[in-house]
């Protein structure tokens, strides 16, 4: 290396190292230290208590229900999520059967990519709103009007989506999944274009029809942006907090009666409402903790052989 | 934290001039060896422990003292004003901070915000707040928290201060009685809770007429109207589903109106047989559960936010709608113009303890000076002019409701219906006022008991064990030492 260079290299690595040091990896050590404390948020006086909070945590029946909603969020919604973006992507890219000797999508796919990729373009917040108002309780609701106007529901009993203990879950994974499977459609339709045609054409002279050409050729080559999606999804489900706090009843949602409760607004409700945010840090730390493990597993276990083609 | 980093980069930088074919992995090898060192030694505990410096709060600040002067205001210092802009809008403040710049000479920072939780704690955290808050909505900070934390000004020195509409009096003696009560923890007033509200049921006074109905002074005449109303397909009773706060209101009231003051003490001091065990209790929830079980609820109320509710409250959906005296202000734009919008307290079961006429009625709102403001004095004269004939009628006109100052209103000011039927009442329940401190006493017994009530109108548990529920909220929160500082006589 020629004399300054160094320093110029250097120079590029030390902001982001910096800035990762300071807004990232200095927060998750202060709220380690914060865990161990009886804070409680709105001043610096606090008593060192050690693993109290963890010990409380573990006997805290709301908050491990909330981790068990957590570990049903991280099953379902990246499943239904890859799933539908995987089928919709191989529709829109090698579905069609209509021309002669190419490979393409089904008719007007180009439109359809488009048309599945607006709801990823709406931030969180409108999202909230809009599906409030598709599940709203009376009459007024998009749902309730709708099912109202085919006689399946009552006028005077309209259906509590969001006021359903065992619905308000699954009301939840629909407004992610409608809102994640365009992203993720257009993220697997980049990588099946990037798989050779020839590879197709052979398939296709040899007469496999499209359930093979899927699971024989599409998904093994689509394998890194499977497990790419796998972990944001992970992540995304293990947090879920705009969602539920600002959907689902109850301060810092979590209604009803704690049926959507997920681990970050748990946390919340304690560190602002209750003044336990020494608790509330313990929290924050077993999350990390959560999501780290799951990241991890999701790559490990999700590993194979890269092709290159 | 910034002291450690810089040494110990110091050693590194010069090393690179002369350091000719590093490789690229070295490189990054020594800037990850860097980042664990500086990680460790910036001492993480202590860190967080002192993250807030200990400034002199009001060195500046302090003017010379007089008997029209008596906290010391000193001219062109600043007031950091910081409102919540919720149901009552900020027109008001802005009012008074132009009143107050022209008295002394003291210019505002004016803040106007939702968010007061997001706002303010990181300064609360930093030792800079600001000098006066109105710390109310849904993001308030809890006040018991901020006291817990040493962080409010004991306001004794206010209210013990000469009134401006008479020196001979103190302010505390201009106020309507018992108003101070919500602001208090342990045995100090630390926040002024400045808006007095009453709570109930509210009605439309030309609904009411067209079907000929009058106000129900029972829980029967109260049931029968509801069902008369469901025959002609409007819901009877109509609550803020989503926030279960407003239908505690409902049962609260009946709770406190069948079994009088001591049922209500009761539960704000954690009596071991606040709910269960009680018979008011009992009568209470099971009144309100009647309206469930007959169908007398507003269809889907269960689900709405305060607005949806409200709104169609306002389009004659329901007949009665549970909430404060902040409705009328709230919905001004989804009223109709004839809706005549009427207050009532709640309806009496059998055997009552207090009249039909007692109401809930309090202060709410509450203002509070964090302990360490940079402008004590001006802080501390601006809440004296609060209490002050003058921005009380300010208060009126800008926000369409009360204050806790007696008599507080210009008689020139003309009140809408709704406003006009709260002052009504509670002139007509003079002494017999209510108002429970659980709710600012003990934030998480509240949450528990707002989600037993959740599950209660949507059926799903009976009465019995919404008791059960609410009683094992108030021998949890019992358990809590801190509890013991609170009580009511």
């Amino acid at each position: 290396m020629r004399k300054g260079q160094y320093r110029f290299v250097a120079g590029f690595l030390f902001i982001p190292v910096a800035l990762y040091l300071i807004f990232v990896i200095w927060p998750y050590l202060q709220t380690f230290g914060y865990s161990l404390t009886d804070w409680k948020g709105q001043s610096q006086t606090f008593n060192f208590v050690g693993l109290d909070n963890y010990t409380a945590l573990f006997q805290d029946d709301i908050f491990l229900k909330a981790i068990w909603h957590n570990i049903l969020f991280l099953v379902f919604i990246p499943v239904i999520t890859i799933l539908l973006a995987l089928f919709f992507a191989f529709m829109l890219n090698a579905g069609g059967r209509g021309r002669a000797g190419g490979v393409s999508g089904v008719a007007g796919s180009g439109f359809y990519k488009i048309v599945y990729f607006f709801p990823q373009v709406l931030s969180l917040a409108i999202l909230a709103v809009l599906f409030g108002a598709v599940y709203r309780s009376d009459s007024g609701g998009m749902l309730n009007g709708f099912l109202m106007k085919l006689g399946l529901v009552d006028e005077s009993g309209p259906v509590e989506w969001l006021n359903e203990p065992n619905f308000v879950l699954w009301a939840l994974i629909a407004v992610v999944v409608w809102h994640g499977v365009g992203f993720y459609l257009v993220l697997f339709s980049a990588a099946m274009q990037a798989i050779p045609r020839d590879i197709y054409e052979a398939a296709l002279i040899d007469g496999a029809g499209r359930a093979h050409t899927f699971f024989r050729i599409t998904l093994p080559l689509l394998w890194d942006s499977v497990q790419t999606a796998w972990v944001y999804l992970g992540i995304a489900a293990m947090d879920m907090f705009i969602l539920v706090s600002t959907m689902t009843a109850g301060e810092y949602g979590g209604g009803p009666d704690h049926h959507s409760e997920v681990m970050a607004t748990v946390m919340m409700r304690n560190f602002l409402l209750y003044g336990k945010s020494g608790y509330a840090c313990a929290m924050g730390v077993v999350m990390l903790l959560l999501t780290l493990i799951v990241s991890v597993v999701m790559l490990r276990a999700t590993r194979r052989e890269r092709i290159e083609f | 934290m910034g002291s450690t980093t810089a040494e110990n980069n110091e050693p590194e930088a010069p090393g690179t001039t002369t350091a000719e074919g590093v490789g690229r992995r070295d490189l990054i090898k020594r800037s990850a060896a860097l980042g664990l060192i500086t990680v460790p030694t910036m001492s993480f505990l202590s860190a967080c422990a002192s993250g807030g410096g200990d400034d002199d709060s009001s060195e500046d600040a302090q003017g010379e003292t007089s008997t029209s002067n008596p906290f010391g205001v000193k001219k062109g210092s600043k007031l950091d004003v910081v409102i919540f802009k919720g149901g009552y809008g900020d027109a008001y403040a802005k009012a008074w901070e132009a009143a107050f710049q022209k008295k002394w000479g003291v210019t505002s920072t004016h803040t106007g915000t939702q968010e007061i939780t997001g706002k303010l704690q990181p300064r609360f955290n930093a030792g800079n707040p600001p000098d006066i808050v109105d710390d109310s909505g849904a993001q308030q900070i809890p006040i018991d928290v901020l006291y817990k934390n040493d962080q409010l000004l004991d306001l004794a020195a206010v209210l013990d201060a000469p009134s401006i509409d008479d020196p001979a009096k103190k302010v505390r003696d201009t106020l309507i009685p018992g108003t101070l009560d919500a602001g208090m923890q342990e045995d100090k007033v630390v926040a002024l809770n400045y808006i007095y509200t009453v709570w109930g049921l509210w009605y439309s006074g030309k609904l009411f007429k067209e079907n000929g109905w009058e106000e129900p002074k029972t829980w029967a005449d109260f049931l029968t109207i509801c069902k008369e109303a469901k025959a002609k397909g409007i819901g009877g009773l109509a609550h803020q589903g989503k926030y279960p706060y407003y239908i505690n209101v409902a049962i609260m009231d009946l709770i406190a109106k069948t079994g009088g003051l001591d049922a209500m003490k009761a539960i704000d001091n954690l009596d071991p047989k606040a709910f269960v065990g009680s018979d008011a209790a009992k009568a209470g929830v099971e009144a309100i559960y009647e309206v469930v079980e007959k169908g007398y609820l507003m269809p889907g109320t269960n689900g709405l936010t305060h607005t949806e509710s409200q709104t169609r409250w306002n389009q004659y959906k329901a007949v009665f709608i549970t909430s404060g005296s902040w409705l009328e202000n709230e919905q001004l734009k989804q009223t109709p113009a004839d809706f005549d919008m009427k207050f009532m307290p709640m309806p009496l079961l059998p055997d009552s303890k207090m009249p039909f006429e007692a109401i809930r009625a309090g202060s709410g709102e509450p203002f509070i000076i964090p302990a360490k403001a940079k402008n004590l004095p001006a802080a501390k004269e601006f809440m004296r002019m609060m209490l002050s004939k003058e921005w009380s009628t300010l208060f009126a006109k800008e926000a369409n409701s009360l204050t806790i100052l007696k008599d507080g209103v210009d008689p020139g000011v003309q009140l809408r219906p709704g406003t006009q039927s709260t002052v009504e009442a509670s002139k007509a329940a003079g002494d017999n006022t209510f108002r429970y401190l659980y709710t600012e006493w003990y934030s998480e017994m509240d949450t528990a008991i707002q989600n037993a009530s959740n599950e209660l109108m949507a059926k799903r548990i009976q009465p019995a064990e919404w008791l059960k529920r609410a009683q094992a909220a108030v021998d949890k929160q019992a358990k809590d030492p801190d509890s013991k500082k609170n009580h009511r006589d």
